[in-house]
């Protein structure tokens, strides 16, 4: 019998880290400088990276009256979260104006939290407020380029149709509790073919999409991330792209597995459609963006869709192809927005492709990492991201979805003509007429991030084989206990 | 008996959020929202459910919106303006809402054939039967709400706050 509370380990030691860098910020003299408290938070998500990594060691089971579950797959997904929530706060360390930090650091500690308790959780309620957790942090952090005209836009934006969102999730409990008399995730399953009227389960589950769809921005529901991308800080950036995604992604694959299993041949056809407008969409607009950071927005939204083409697999296959998929885009996405960022600096000077001319002469050490970076994001062998991609399809290949794959591959190629326009620009000589360029500072922070992301991308691309296996036991615990 | 005090206060309910959407002055939506609030009290008391009808006139009607209606006086914002944006969003946001009232209501009522009458006093009502949920099955979620709050407010107060200035 495990106690309770080591169920919980991460999340509560992530939310001592919130508390005393709260309570030290106030300590603090108002002028003095604030980077103390982003190594105290970074320490305290490296204790609770490692408490994820332990948890993986406990046998599965649930805890706090079956309202959290500990299994390989919520292991998984805590270390995962962690490791970003770390990588961006060692970024946000330096990057980020002085004012405010100690908030800003506490901000993303609690905010991480809630992501964490995303992956474990098998109570709807838990689900309802540790979404809420993890968005409320990510608008606040969306608008901390207060000065800017774009920052409020951006907060503002997201606030009012993310909570629209999570008001359809809501909406979709309360009528799965009215169909089945319960928010247990393992209970709806099971009492899903005894529910007196299907209809009311297909729209409490639509509604419950609409949520959750809107949180990984997959098509239609991602009008909001290109505007939200561009206002929000980059490291910012580097962040909500990556983790409170992840988190929705175990969530989608929590909801769609353990409880909707039934529902398989309603669903499936649903995320098709969704995979394959996801991809279009956001390929096609990604090709006329300028700015750097909406065309990776929309490549976001792109990467959502070849994501959820994985789950025309069968079997257990796409939950292990979307773990190393979440695991790889994490990388990849994580080290270009901290490039990014590392070279427009605090002021983010540098905002269209155009900018970044000259940035492979001037330091190509910088120039170089954006270029794996990039690789990556195209899918080029020997980078996670082609592994990735490689899984994605071959799953929902041996799912008979050989459309689905050809439109994903066409897609891919459509992708690759933007990520090259941005190495094109990165490789040519500056603008003789175009800004001073200044050499990045990269300070111990920014590089241990910046190389990390980089390692894990080509770790990730030539021996994918440690995180493999931790996906594939993720994948098993679930279907042990998840009932599929 | 029930039956008509239902459709008078639920009339009242749809009234009151028709009209907050439809004034233009922020001061009369937030007291239309408190009319709103207050029939879904009066819902709440029909269908048994007595403590979430108190605290539903207690919070919600008034801590919440005294607060709201503090705000928007103090604030003295101006009416709303209309744009083309807004023209636009209206012209193809009401059919859109139509429609999918329609398809929700549609759901609901084919899916309320196979339901019989509900009584919620059965359950649980009393604040006793209240709290042994509240503080041991949901006993994770009322906790996790403290970690809501927290960071409702620090993003409050980050946000609220003027630059130093160094900027």
């Amino acid at each position: 019998m495990t106690p309770d509370i080591l169920r919980i380990l991460p999340e509560l030691i992530l939310t001592l880290t919130g508390v005393v860098v709260m309570l030290t910020d106030a300590t603090l003299a108002p002028r003095s400088s604030r980077k103390p408290l982003g190594w105290l938070a970074a320490l305290g998500t490296t204790i609770a990276l490692c408490a994820s990594l332990g948890q993986a060691a406990l046998p599965a089971g649930t805890a706090f009256y079956a309202t959290v579950q500990t299994d390989a797959f919520s292991a998984f997904f805590h270390t995962l979260i962690c490791a970003i929530v770390l990588a961006a706060i060692l970024l946000s360390i330096d990057a980020l104006p002085q004012h405010h930090r100690g908030e800003f650091f506490a901000l993303i500690v609690f905010g991480a939290v809630g992501m964490c308790l995303l992956t474990s959780a098998v109570e709807l309620l838990v689900v309802f407020i540790a979404l809420e957790i993890s968005s409320i942090s990510t608008y606040v952090l969306a608008g901390y380029r207060k000065h800017t005209a774009q920052g409020p836009e951006s907060a503002i934006k997201y606030f009012l149709l993310g909570s629209f969102a999570t008001a359809f999730l809501l909406y979709g409990i309360a009528m799965l509790f009215g169909a089945t008399g319960t928010t247990q995730i393992q209970e709806i399953a099971t009492l899903l073919p005894a529910a007196r009227s299907h209809t009311l389960v297909i729209l409490a589950f639509a509604l419950m999409m609409v949520g959750v769809l809107f949180k990984v921005s997959a098509a239609p529901f991602h009008v909001w991330t290109p505007d939200v991308y561009e206002g929000a800080p980059t490291p910012v950036v580097a962040l909500m792209s990556t983790a409170p995604k992840v988190a929705a992604f175990a969530l989608l694959v929590r909801l769609l597995y353990g409880a909707f299993p039934l529902l398989h041949t309603l669903w499936m056809p649903l995320l098709w459609a969704v995979a394959i407008l996801s991809m279009t969409v956001g390929n096609l607009a990604a090709l006329r963006q300028t700015n750097a950071k909406r065309m990776l927005a929309y490549s976001s939204i792109a990467h959502a869709g070849y994501l959820l083409a994985a789950l025309a697999g069968v079997g257990s296959q796409p939950i292990t192809a979307i773990a190393f998929y979440t695991a790889a885009y994490a990388a990849m996405n994580v080290g270009i927005f901290a490039l990014l960022s590392l070279v427009s600096g605090p002021d983010e000077h540098r905002s269209q492709i155009a900018d970044y001319r000259g940035v492979l002469h001037q330091s190509p050490l910088t120039g170089g990492l954006m270029l794996l970076f990039l690789i990556s994001l195209i899918g080029i062998p020997f980078t996670g991201g082609f592994f990735a991609k490689f899984y994605s399809f071959s799953t929902a290949m041996n799912g008979g979805a050989a459309w689905l794959v050809l439109i994903g591959l066409l897609n891919s190629g459509i992708a690759a003509a933007y990520y090259l326009r941005f190495a094109i620009a990165l490789a040519q000589p500056a603008a003789k007429n175009g800004h001073a360029v200044t050499l990045p500072r990269w300070t111990l922070a920014t590089s241990a991030a910046v190389l990390a992301a980089g390692a894990a991308t080509l770790v990730l691309g030539i021996a994918p084989g440690w995180v493999l296996s931790a996906a594939t036991a993720a994948a098993h615990s679930f279907t042990v206990i998840g009932g599929l | 008996m029930h039956l008509v005090l239902f459709l008078i206060f639920a009339l009242f309910a749809l009234a009151g959020a028709a009209n907050l959407l439809l004034q233009k002055h922020p001061i009369n939506s937030a007291l239309s929202l408190i009319v709103v609030m207050s029939s879904l009290a009066v819902l709440y008391l029909l269908l048994g459910a007595e403590f979430l009808a108190m605290a539903q006139v207690i919070v919600y009607a008034g801590a919440i919106m005294v607060l709201f209606t503090f705000v928007v006086m103090l604030l003295n914002e101006g009416r709303e303006e209309k744009t083309w944006g807004s023209r636009a969003a209206r012209t193809v946001g009401f059919p859109a809402v139509v429609v999918l009232l329609a398809t929700l209501a549609a759901a609901i009522l084919r899916a309320g054939r196979h339901y019989g009458m509900v009584s919620l006093s059965d359950g649980i009502t009393t604040t006793q039967d209240l709290s042994k949920v509240l503080f041991r099955d949901l006993l994770l979620p009322f906790e996790l709400t403290s970690v809501l709050i927290l960071i409702a407010i620090l993003g409050a107060v980050a946000l609220a706050r003027k630059d130093d200035g160094n900027a």
